[in-house]
C-alpha cells in the first residue's frame, strides 16, 4: 500500500535528509517512525503525502508513483489520506465544525451530506459538545482531536501523523493516542512519527528507527522470539 | 459555482480592512490613471478645436468671372482631403475682417480685401505636408492670386499635437504600470495572507483550480468595485475642477468609463492569477 524502494532525498541546502530507504506497509498497519530529530521521519511522511518527490528512487502509495503522478494526480491522492501534525494546524477563524467541514467541500461533497458527516466524526475523536468552539477556546489535545476529525473524515485508507502528540501533556497524548489506535482497529492503516519512546515501548506496533536519514532498525525485520 | 462565491464573500467578511484597503488601493491606481487619461483626452479634445480651424485662404484676383470660381470650388471641393469649401465676397471679407478685429473695424473701407476661396481639410488630412501640397495645387489657378494658411502656426500645432501623443503614450504606459504594480502587490498581500489556509487546502486534497477559483472572483469584484470608485473619484474631480477653476472639462464617455471599469476587472483577475499562481508554484 505504501513502499519506499530505495529512496534518496537530498534538498538544495541541508543536503542528503534520506539515504537509500526501503521499506513497505501493509493495509491496516500501525506504524510508528522514530528516531532522533533530523533523523528524516518528516521527510518520509511528506513523501509519502507527495510533497516533494524523491532524488533517486520511488516512492508508491496505493497506486500512485512519485515518478509520474501530476499535481491534479496527488491532490486526488491527499482526499483519500488524512494527515496530522504536531502543530495541529487548524484555520484559527473557524470553529471545529467549520475546520472539518473544509477538508470535504474541497473534495466536493454535497452539501446535504456534510453537515451528518461531520458531526459524526467529531463524536467519533468525542468533541460531540465543542463543535462551534474556535480552536483557540480548545485544549490541545481538544484541538489534536478536531485535526484528526479533519484527517478522518474522507475515510482515508492510511492516517499519517507527524508527532501528533509533541506538543501535549502526558495525559492528553494518552487520549489522543488512544483515539489513534481506535482508528487503526476500524481499519484505517496509521503511520506515525513520534519520539516519544514510552509510547513506542508501550504498545508492540511495528518500530522503524532512522538515523542520519537511513533505517537503522525495523522490527519488522526481526524475526519474533517464540517463547 | 456557489462554493467560489461564497469564499469570495467569506473573504471580504473575515478581512474586511485588508479587502477595503485591496479596492482602495486599486481605486487610487487606477484613479491616478484615470486623472492623467482624462488631462490626455482634454488636452486632445483641444487641440482637435484648435485644429479644426485649420484652414487655407485662397485669394482671388480682382474681376475674375464668378462662374469661372464657382467651378473651381466645385472641383475643389471633390479634393479627398477638403472638407468643405466657403466662397468669400469682398463683402462677406470685409464683414468678417470688421467683426474679427472689432476696435478698428473703421480703418477698412470697401475694397480693400480681396475676395477668396476658404478651404477647410477633412480630419487627418490638416498636417503640415498635406496642407502644403494642397496650398500648391490651389495655387496652379490662374485667377489664385495667393494663398495663406499660417504655416509656421501649423507646424507648430502639429509638433505638440505630435509630442502631446507621445508624452500621452509613455505617461500612460508609465501609470497604468504603477497601477498594475501596486495592484499586484495589493492581490499579493491578500494570497499571503492566506497562505496557511491554501496549505491546509492543499493537504485536505484541493486542486490548484479549486484554490485559485474563489481569488479570482475576489480579484474581479475587487477590481470591478476598485474601477467603480476610480470613476466616481475622477468624476467628482472634474465637478470641482469645473465648479472652481472655471474650466470646462470633457468627461470619458459612457463606453471609455465602461472601459475603464473593465480595466478594473482585468486587473483584478489578471493580478489574482498572477499571485496566486506564482504562490501555488512555489508550495
Amino acid at each position: 500500500m505504501i513502499r519506499f524502494d530505495r529512496v534518496t532525498k537530498e534538498y538544495p541546502r541541508s543536503g542528503v535528509a534520506l539515504r537509500d530507504v526501503s521499506f513497505q506497509v501493509a493495509k491496516g498497519e500501525f506504524v510508528f517512525l522514530t528516531g532522533p530529530s533530523g533523523a528524516g521521519k518528516s521527510t518520509i511522511l511528506r513523501l509519502t503525502y507527495f510533497e516533494g518527490t524523491p532524488t533517486q528512487g520511488e516512492v508508491r502509495v496505493s497506486g500512485f508513483t512519485s515518478r509520474e503522478t501530476s499535481r491534479k494526480e496527488i491532490a486526488k491522492l491527499r482526499r483519500r489520506l488524512g494527515i496530522v501534525f504536531q502543530d495541529f494546524r487548524l484555520l484559527e477563524d473557524r470553529t471545529a465544525e467549520e475546520n472539518v467541514a473544509f477538508a470535504l467541500e474541497v473534495t466536493g461533497t454535497p452539501r446535504a451530506q456534510v453537515g451528518p458527516k461531520v458531526s459524526r466524526v467529531l463524536a467519533q475523536v468525542g468533541l460531540a459538545s465543542k463543535l462551534t468552539a474556535y480552536p483557540r477556546e480548545l485544549s490541545g489535545g481538544e484541538q489534536q482531536r478536531v485535526a484528526i476529525a479533519r484527517a478522518l473524515v474522507n475515510d482515508p485508507f492510511v492516517l499519517i501523523a507527524d508527532e501528533p502528540t509533541g506538543n501535549l501533556d502526558e495525559r492528553a497524548t494518552r487520549g489522543v493516542f488512544q483515539l489513534l489506535q481506535e482508528i487503526n482497529a476500524a481499519g484505517t492503516a496509521v503511520l506515525m512519527a513520534t519520539h516519544d519512546l514510552e509510547l513506542v515501548r508501550r504498545s508492540d506496533y511495528r518500530t522503524i528507527e532512522l538515523n542520519h536519514g537511513q533505517v537503522v532498525f525495523d522490527s519488522a525485520d526481526t524475526p519474533e522470539v517464540q517463547p | 459555482m456557489r462554493r467560489t462565491f461564497r469564499e469570495a464573500a467569506n473573504t471580504f467578511l473575515r478581512a474586511p480592512l485588508l479587502s477595503a484597503l485591496s479596492v482602495t488601493t486599486i481605486a487610487f491606481s487606477l484613479f491616478a490613471f484615470g486623472l492623467f487619461g482624462l488631462v490626455a483626452l482634454n488636452i486632445r479634445d483641444a487641440l482637435q478645436k484648435v485644429e479644426e480651424r485649420v484652414e487655407i485662404r485662397a485669394f482671388i484676383v480682382d474681376g475674375t468671372d464668378a462662374t469661372a470660381v464657382a467651378a473651381a470650388a466645385g472641383d475643389i471641393a471633390a479634393f479627398p482631403e477638403v472638407q468643405s469649401v466657403n466662397l468669400v465676397s469682398r463683402e462677406q471679407a470685409l464683414q468678417r475682417a470688421r467683426q474679427e478685429l472689432g476696435e478698428f473695424r473703421d480703418v477698412f473701407e470697401a475694397g480693400v480685401l480681396p475676395a477668396s476661396i476658404d478651404v477647410k481639410l477633412k480630419p487627418g488630412s490638416r498636417d503640415p505636408a498635406t496642407v502644403q501640397q494642397v496650398a500648391e495645387r490651389l495655387k496652379s489657378y490662374p485667377f489664385i492670386d495667393d494663398v495663406r494658411y499660417g504655416e509656421e502656426w501649423i507646424t507648430q500645432l502639429h509638433r505638440l499635437r505630435n509630442i502631446a501623443g507621445v508624452a500621452g503614450l509613455a505617461l500612460g504606459l508609465a501609470f497604468a504600470a504603477v497601477a498594475v504594480i501596486i495592484i499586484g502587490a495589493t492581490i499579493r498581500m491578500a494570497v499571503l495572507a492566506r497562505a496557511e489556509e491554501i496549505a491546509i487546502m492543499r493537504l485536505v486534497g484541493a486542486t490548484d483550480g479549486y484554490i485559485r477559483r474563489p481569488f479570482l472572483l475576489e480579484g474581479f469584484f475587487k477590481g470591478v468595485a476598485g474601477g467603480a470608485l476610480a470613476l466616481a473619484l475622477t468624476w467628482f474631480a472634474t465637478q470641482l475642477i469645473d465648479r472652481y477653476l472655471h474650466f470646462q472639462t470633457v468627461f470619458f464617455s459612457p463606453s471609455l468609463a465602461a472601459l475603464g471599469i473593465v480595466a478594473g476587472a482585468l486587473i483584478g483577475v489578471l493580478g489574482s492569477a498572477v499571485s496566486v499562481g506564482r504562490h501555488l508554484r512555489r508550495v
